[in-house]
């Protein structure tokens, strides 16, 4: 008896142990990921006499001193409206476009609609940064490179695919039923659009388009290579060149990556619990 | 995390809009007697004609001329030779294959090319291991522990990777960065002033490790939200069978993570084989060239060695590896839609 009691406290243990051990584990884990995040900005609040130590220091007296020398910077104004400009445009641009072929794509038949649903599949898979080369060929001889105008139309198309593919699963579900009501009641189809279908979809609208904004505001490469001149520069290339103009002022330039972050995290934040459903969905349906 | 954030739902939730219109529809309302009802069913049909090509029109202008010229361009690019005089002139003299010939004889060219394959491998095998396991590990924690894990992992995803590899550079740093501290406090010597940008194997390490941090999360909670639709019945019926742990991984976690975990793999493949922020950014490349990667390649040779001609050839070869990865990811997605 007292044997068997024995066994099932030891068992018992060794649970609990495994336990302990996984939450530490879980732990660390967090602290390792977080880790680069927080050191961002934790660096970018010390003063600059404890940043640059050979030890690192954790604990300290915050200060906001590097922030106004990150804004402070030539142009940097510029390229907060050249990044905002071709950000917001691109997502604008973009739901517009989208809404209209979602539409049809989620509720209309019609000859060669297969064929536009494996194409926009296919687009969302678009290897950009393999084709900057040959976009700047174009660019150039159309003579529209250093231009907001081009970079804003090149990420609407960067998220259009996207977008379309999004709206298209958000239109589906809104049920035909409601749409049919409407028509029955002496709506016109457009009004049936704009009065019923519309004031559902605003929860994907807002969430699709965030998205958008996402890989819109971090884009790199294309505007590495059209836009040259540093008035045509957004913030992710400013980014990577700040070092060039503040040579090893880290304080800065980790005020400058936290002040680029905090919007992403902030829609991130906002987008968490769809991000993960979303997550899901593409990656069984594609 | 960008390339990642746009990759991540590459398709709409289907239940999401359900959810988000969730508490703003209540069920449709009765539309009146049946009779009414039925007519307007053949409506269903009715928006025929013109109408959707209308509507597809705008989008599908748009990306034939900024996705599929641009592809077409590539590809007549890589057929010509654009140097730095021809680009003056705007006359691209036609010179057949002769930009691919120079490349599949060039040893720089392949040191390149195996030089992606390998850290596109080492990288993407990483993240899975890592990924997979912390997804497993996900779905074992307590409520709790599980939403501060979940937290750091969201946090690191979300970082923009421009903002990341500045961050990188900064805890690598030669004299000031915390790897220096952090390999010293360990007790391993010659870490007083190491830099780590020194050669391309070491440069591509960081890389590695940044592409890894960033994308773990990702895996991790695509794993994690597999594991749940497994459902706690199955292993417990598993379980009153009397099978064991790992019978029970093998027999009833296994085969439901495993669609999942293959999408997954060839997502991450194509994702890092064309990183280049991340790369770029780092280090440019540098030095000698050392890290680069075949993206970063083709950048540098066009736009810094002004041979576009040869830059577009490696674009194609590039594209077209990608393409066979695409074409695998796509099968794998159409099998699963079809077995739903």
């Amino acid at each position: 008896m007292s044997n068997v009691s024995l066994t099932a406290s030891r068992a018992k243990r060794a649970k609990l142990v495994g336990k302990i051990g996984k939450n530490v584990l879980a732990l660390c884990l967090a602290v390792l990921f977080l880790f680069p995040v927080y050191w961002m900005f934790s660096s970018s609040l010390k003063p600059s006499s404890e940043i640059l130590t050979k030890d690192p220091v954790f604990v300290f007296v915050p200060t906001f001193e590097h922030y106004p020398t990150a804004t402070g910077v030539d142009r940097f104004w510029t390229y907060v409206a050249n990044s905002l400009t071709v950000t917001i445009g691109a997502v604008l641009l973009a739901l517009i476009v989208a809404l209209a072929a979602s539409f049809a794509i989620a509720r209309m038949r019609f000859r060669g609609r297969k064929g536009i649903v494996l194409a926009v599949m296919l687009a969302q898979m678009a290897p950009w940064e393999v084709m900057v080369i040959a976009m700047y060929m174009i660019m150039r001889d159309a003579d529209l490179l250093n231009s907001i105008p081009t970079l804003t139309v090149i990420y609407f198309v960067m998220v259009l695919p996207f977008t379309i593919w999004t709206l298209r699963g958000f239109i589906a579900a809104v049920p035909k039923e409601l749409e049919e009501a409407a028509l029955i009641d002496g709506c016109s189809r457009t009004q049936a659009f704009f009065k019923v279908i519309f004031p559902l979809l605003a929860p994907g609208l807002m969430s699709t388009s965030l998205f958008g904004f996402i890989t819109a505001w971090n884009e790199f490469a294309m505007v590495l290579i059209l836009n040259k001149d540093a008035e045509a520069h957004t913030l992710p290339l400013w980014l990577t060149q700040f070092q060039t103009a503040f040579g090893s002022d880290w304080g800065a330039t980790m005020a400058a990556s936290s002040l680029f972050t905090i919007p992403v995290l902030i829609v991130f934040l906002f987008l968490q619990r769809r991000a993960v459903g979303g997550m899901t969905a593409g990656a069984v349906k594609g | 995390m960008t390339v990642h954030s746009q990759g991540v739902v590459t398709s709409a939730p289907e239940d999401a809009p359900g959810r988000a219109a969730g508490d703003a529809h209540n069920p449709p309302p009765p539309t009146g007697p049946n009779e009414v009802l039925t007519p307007s069913r053949g409506r269903r049909r009715l928006p025929t004609g013109l109408l959707p090509y209308l509507l597809l029109t705008p989008a599908a202008v748009s990306l034939l001329l900024l996705l599929g010229y641009p592809l077409i361009r590539n590809v007549i690019l890589s057929f010509q030779k654009v140097n730095a005089k021809e680009l003056i002139t705007r006359k691209p003299e036609w010179i057949g294959f002769d930009n691919y010939g120079e490349l599949l004889t060039s040893s720089t060219f392949w040191t390149v090319v195996v030089r992606s394959f390998v850290f596109m491998g080492t990288t993407v095998l990483l993240i899975m291991v890592i990924g997979t396991l912390l997804g497993i590990l996900l779905n074992s924690l307590g409520k709790a522990m599980r939403l501060v894990l979940s937290i750091a992992l969201l946090m690191a995803w979300a970082t923009p990777i421009v903002a990341s590899v500045t961050v990188f550079r900064w805890l690598f740093d030669e004299q000031f960065g915390v790897a220096n501290w952090f390999m010293r406090t360990l007790g391993f010597s010659g870490y007083d002033q190491h830099n780590w940008f020194e050669t391309g194997t070491s440069t591509l390490a960081i890389v590695m490790v940044l592409i890894t941090w960033g994308s773990i999360p990702f895996v991790a909670l695509n794993m994690y939200a597999g594991l749940t639709t497994v459902g706690a019945e199955l292993y417990e019926a598993a379980r009153m069978d009397g099978a064991s742990n790992t019978r029970i991984f093998r027999s009833v976690v296994f085969p439901i993570l495993k669609p999942f975990f293959l999408i997954t793999t060839f997502l991450e493949v194509i994702w890092v084989f064309k990183a280049f922020a991340q790369v770029y950014a780092m280090n440019q490349g540098g030095p000698d060239g050392e890290s680069q990667t075949l993206p970063v390649f083709a950048y540098v040779i066009g736009s810094g060695q002004q041979q576009y001609g040869v830059a577009a050839a490696i674009s194609v070869l590039t594209i077209l590896i990608l393409v066979a990865a695409m074409s695998f990811y796509f099968r794998l997605i159409l099998k699963e839609e079809d077995e739903q």
